[in-house]
């Protein structure tokens, strides 16, 4: 498919501006490089992005069951909400009696959002996951330094975390521990006991973990950190298995980030944007972003912590993002919070159900909303790869699982259907693992050659990063 | 109560049954009893229809101006109706990152379509696929310039205030020493910044055009730079970018900006985009995303999310940042803006923008007590002293639909775009005159 420079006809384009109506005048020093953006008509690019769509899977293609990341479908009325001229228009330095709406939405999501989590504030301004989760460790390097406890610096993460969790930490200026998980995937408390000192600034986990099981001793966990004199930092990638069931702030947790763009149902729009708010119990609160929004006897305004960590990004954050995910919440509501996860849950554990016939199952028992298949098994015996059969997959129309994460699991698939499938969809689902497992066991080849069917086939990506083409050479 | 969960009561029970359970409470069964909660206190559901209402009530609370004269850091444009319509596809809206290329072709060659006009836009030679927003990427530059030997960063203080404490606030983070260059005239103090300049310092950042306004003579701080060996880093507004020397002229290092001009609404300031650009020479150190080309085993082009070492899924703690979730369709959003504006049309928006703030300005400083507080050309923004309480004189706007110019330390930052009208900008002056007899 050709690109828009290659679609580019000198002379033509789009009537989009009316004449300047002032004296044209320029400015003394200019641009002398020529500006080649494409020369198109609309009904062409139009009809380009069309079939960029159609090469394109997101939720509304199709099953998508990609662990960590919580593809759940995105309502269309968060969308249409975000997009109402009351929200969209309004420019972020308006005077504050002239936002009350928007504020509002802030400090409704805040208080909403601290009750799901158990935590006493929030902060919108982070962008995204990791984004709150530099925020989330600035707040707690603030916090040891405000009580002149400067030899706080590590930051112990298990080797199971998220790549973002030990980056967050080197951003943040602290050192990363790394401590092995135990055999059930879980944080092993002797290590763990072992790790932490008086240099212990703090412990970055999830939970449920990456291996999608709950961690049950999450109380002695958060318990041994705290009285080493730091603090825990939840990561909250993984809520979508216990809203409202158990919250972070109840397991012993003092500072969390949610992705509004995983669990609240906000699109992940092929990448972005997300919005990764952080929550803190009350001793983290005066270190908070600036711009926070409070209700006050004289209406909604913004007011700037005392102590202040600063500004991650220019604003509030992703403001149309939590436009969405307060829309989603008041939509479902108490019950209806529960009932998703719930769902989430029990999808997983249907689908694992139904997979353990054919795949090994990284870990025994029930899982929370997400499990880890191991095909170490599969490579040995017959030479078929996680990698192999994510790219079958793509034949059949579902988004593959995540692979090759967590890191402690070989050849690992890791599933996530959430709660927003059928169980029509699950056991389609199934059917379609089914058959690539037995295709596995008689023609490995062809899982090799897959996929056959998708716009373009297997990609020479070492050939990409060893010549570099990042942009169309004119 | 509303709800996105398709399976019947029945269907729920079967799968229970086939998991070996009989209730969804005990697929809890390894979290502590202690800590289980019955119920959250949240509101009950409600239908769509309701939730509507209540979220349009909320909306109508706000206020909307037709007219606008305010910009810094976020700018009335206006939205070709093709941005809406192209990016509203659902495909492009609920995929997630293309990390299955194979099946993201089309969010894969969107973004290298992106980075090719980003390259266009501020003559660079490669773009990453987007940072959260401007101040992001300004405070992702500067982690990329600093080195063993070169630990200090400089920041102009004529940038935009939010910018400066975003950098500040990553520098704390990364134990990153950070010296404010002081403004003078509304731009970046040349002879302060000399002063500076030694072998410890990595980079130095400045604003074109200045928070205020003010176009700086950016070669010169390029030249500046690198005669002590430092990295120039220029944040610029893309719109201006179309008229003005780019960065890539001026010899910058790193030219970085607030995409949110490229076709995305105010909303309140986000979602907007940061956009990241640099030298073949800085390549391997940019952050986030990028998208190459490459073939498939057929031969046939292809797009693929390239040079990933640098990033924490694969590097973890020695990462070059932590940025994962990106601003991909703010991205989308941009392209499909410039292909619909072109580049002429950009450079009509740019000349609309320069061509009508200076109408404005020669109006405005045309009425008693609102002079010019500096000298110097300027874009779309500039800076007035103000006769009265500034307050009041907001207030007076308000009225008249207007949303006046930000109340700034030593008077009011104007901002005018194309979106004024020549009716707009003499109504303006008119109400100024009135106000101030």
């Amino acid at each position: 498919m050709k690109l828009l420079f290659e679609k580019s006809v000198e002379g033509r384009g789009c009537s989009i501006l009316p004449p300047l109506d002032v004296p044209a005048c320029e400015p003394k020093e200019k641009r002398q490089a020529p500006l080649r953006l494409p020369q198109i008509a609309e009904v062409d690019i139009s009809r380009h992005y069309t079939e960029l769509a159609k090469r394109t899977h997101g939720v509304n293609d199709g099953f998508y069951p990609l662990g960590s990341c919580t593809m759940k479908y995105n309502p269309k009325i968060n969308d249409e909400m975000a997009a109402l001229p009351g929200f969209a228009k309004v420019h972020p330095l308006q005077p504050a009696h002239t936002v009350q709406g928007c504020l509002k939405v802030l400090t409704l999501a805040e208080k909403y959002l601290c009750e799901i989590t158990g935590m006493d504030a929030m902060t919108f301004q982070p962008a995204a996951g990791a984004h709150g989760e530099f925020t989330g460790l600035l707040l707690i390097k603030a916090y040891h330094k405000s009580r002149g406890d400067t030899r706080r610096t590590k930051i112990i993460v298990p080797d199971a975390a998220h790549g973002t969790n030990p980056a967050s930490a080197t951003m943040a200026g602290m050192q990363i521990v790394n401590i092995p998980s135990n055999e059930e995937g879980c944080v092993d408390i002797e290590k763990l006991k072992a790790a932490v000192g008086e240099d212990t600034a703090g412990l970055m986990l999830t939970n449920p973990n990456t291996v999608g099981i709950f961690d049950k001793n999450i109380l002695q966990i958060t318990k041994i950190i705290h009285d080493a004199g730091g603090l825990n930092y939840y990561d909250g990638a993984n809520l979508n298995a216990v809203m409202g069931v158990v919250r972070p702030g109840d397991m012993g947790f003092d500072v969390i980030h949610l992705n509004l763009h995983k669990t609240f149902s906000t699109p992940h729009g092929g990448g972005g944007p997300g919005s990764g708010p952080v929550g803190c119990k009350e001793l983290l609160k005066p270190f908070l972003p600036l711009y926070h929004a409070v209700q006050t006897d004289d209406g909604y305004r913004f007011d700037s912590p005392k102590q202040s960590i600063g500004s991650v990004k220019a604003f509030y954050g992703n403001f149309a993002v939590v436009v969405k995910a307060l829309t989603y919440i008041l939509t479902l509501g108490a019950e209806g919070i529960r009932e998703a996860s719930q769902n989430a849950v029990l999808n997983a554990n249907y689908l694992k159900s139904r997979l353990s016939q054919w795949y090994d199952i990284a870990y025994d028992g029930i899982c929370m909303h997400e499990f880890v298949m191991t095909l170490e098994n599969l490579k040995k015996e017959h030479g078929v790869t996680a990698m192999d059969v994510a790219k079958m997959l793509l034949d059949n129309g579902i988004h593959p699982p995540t692979m090759y994460f967590p890191l402690i699991v070989h050849e690992a698939l890791m599933v996530e259907p959430t709660e927003t499938e059928s169980k029509d969809t699950l056991d389609q689902a199934a059917e379609v693992f089914h058959a690539i497992y037995q295709k596995a066991c008689e023609d490995p080849e062809a899982l090799h050659q897959a996929p056959t069917t998708t716009p373009v086939r297997r990609l020479d990506e070492v050939g990409a990063a060893r010549n570099p083409v990042l942009k169309y050479p004119f | 109560m509303g709800s996105y969960v398709p399976s019947t009561q029945a269907e729920r029970q079967e799968m229970l049954h086939a998991v070996g359970v009989n209730t969804l409470d005990e697929l809890y069964g390894a979290v502590p009893k202690e800590m289980m909660i019955d119920s959250l206190g949240i509101p009950q559901g409600k239908s769509e229809l309701e939730v509507s209402s209540i979220m349009q009530e909320m909306a109508g609370e706000n206020r909307v101006f037709s007219s606008i004269f305010r910009g810094a850091g976020a700018y009335h444009h206006y939205i070709p109706s093709i941005v809406k319509s192209v990016t509203g596809k659902e495909e492009f809206i609920t995929a997630y990152t293309p990390y299955q290329a194979e099946i993201s072709q089309g969010i894969l060659q969107s973004i290298f379509e992106y980075q090719t006009m980003i390259c266009e836009l501020t003559g660079m030679d490669v773009s990453n696929a987007s940072v959260y927003d401007g101040a992001s990427a300004a405070a992702e530059a500067v982690a990329m310039c600093k080195d063993r030997k070169r630990q200090k960063a400089l920041v102009s203080q004529s940038a935009n205030p939010m910018v400066i404490q975003t950098i500040q606030t990553y520098c704390e983070g990364a134990d990153t020493e950070l010296v404010l260059i002081p403004a003078k005239d509304g731009k970046t103090d040349l002879d302060a910044l000399t002063a500076q300049l030694d072998d410890t310092v990595s980079c130095v950042y400045f604003a074109q055009p200045s928070f205020f306004g003010v176009i700086e003579d950016a070669q010169a701080i390029c030249q500046l730079v690198h005669a002590h060996g430092a990295k120039a880093i220029m944040g610029v507004n893309p719109i201006a970018c179309a008229i003005l020397p780019t960065p890539g002229e001026c010899g910058a290092d790193i030219a970085v900006g607030e995409g949110q001009p490229l076709g995305m609404p105010l909303s309140f300031g986000g979602p907007y985009l940061g956009f990241m650009a640099a030298t073949s020479a800085m390549m391997r150190k940019l952050p986030g995303r990028i998208v190459g080309q490459t073939t498939d085993i057929e031969g046939k082009r292809a797009f693929v999310l390239t040079l990933q070492a640098r990033e924490q899924h694969i590097r973890r703690e020695k990462a070059s940042s932590n940025i994962c979730s990106n601003q991909a369709h703010c991205a989308l959003t941009a392209s499909v803006y410039m292909a619909a504006m072109g580049g002429e049309g950009l450079k009509q928006v740019a000349g609309q923008c320069y061509s009508k703030a200076h109408y404005a300005c020669e109006k405005i400083t045309a009425v008693s007590g609102f002079g010019r507080v500096y000298e110097g050309d300027f874009f779309h923004e500039f800076v007035t002293t103000c006769p009265t309480d500034p307050q009041e004189l907001m207030e007076c706007l308000e009225q008249r639909g207007i949303l006046g110019p930000l109340p700034i330390e030593g008077g009011l930052l104007w901002c005018v775009t194309e979106m004024n009208s020549k009716a707009q900008i003499d109504a303006l002056a008119a109400c100024l005159e009135e106000v101030g007899k």
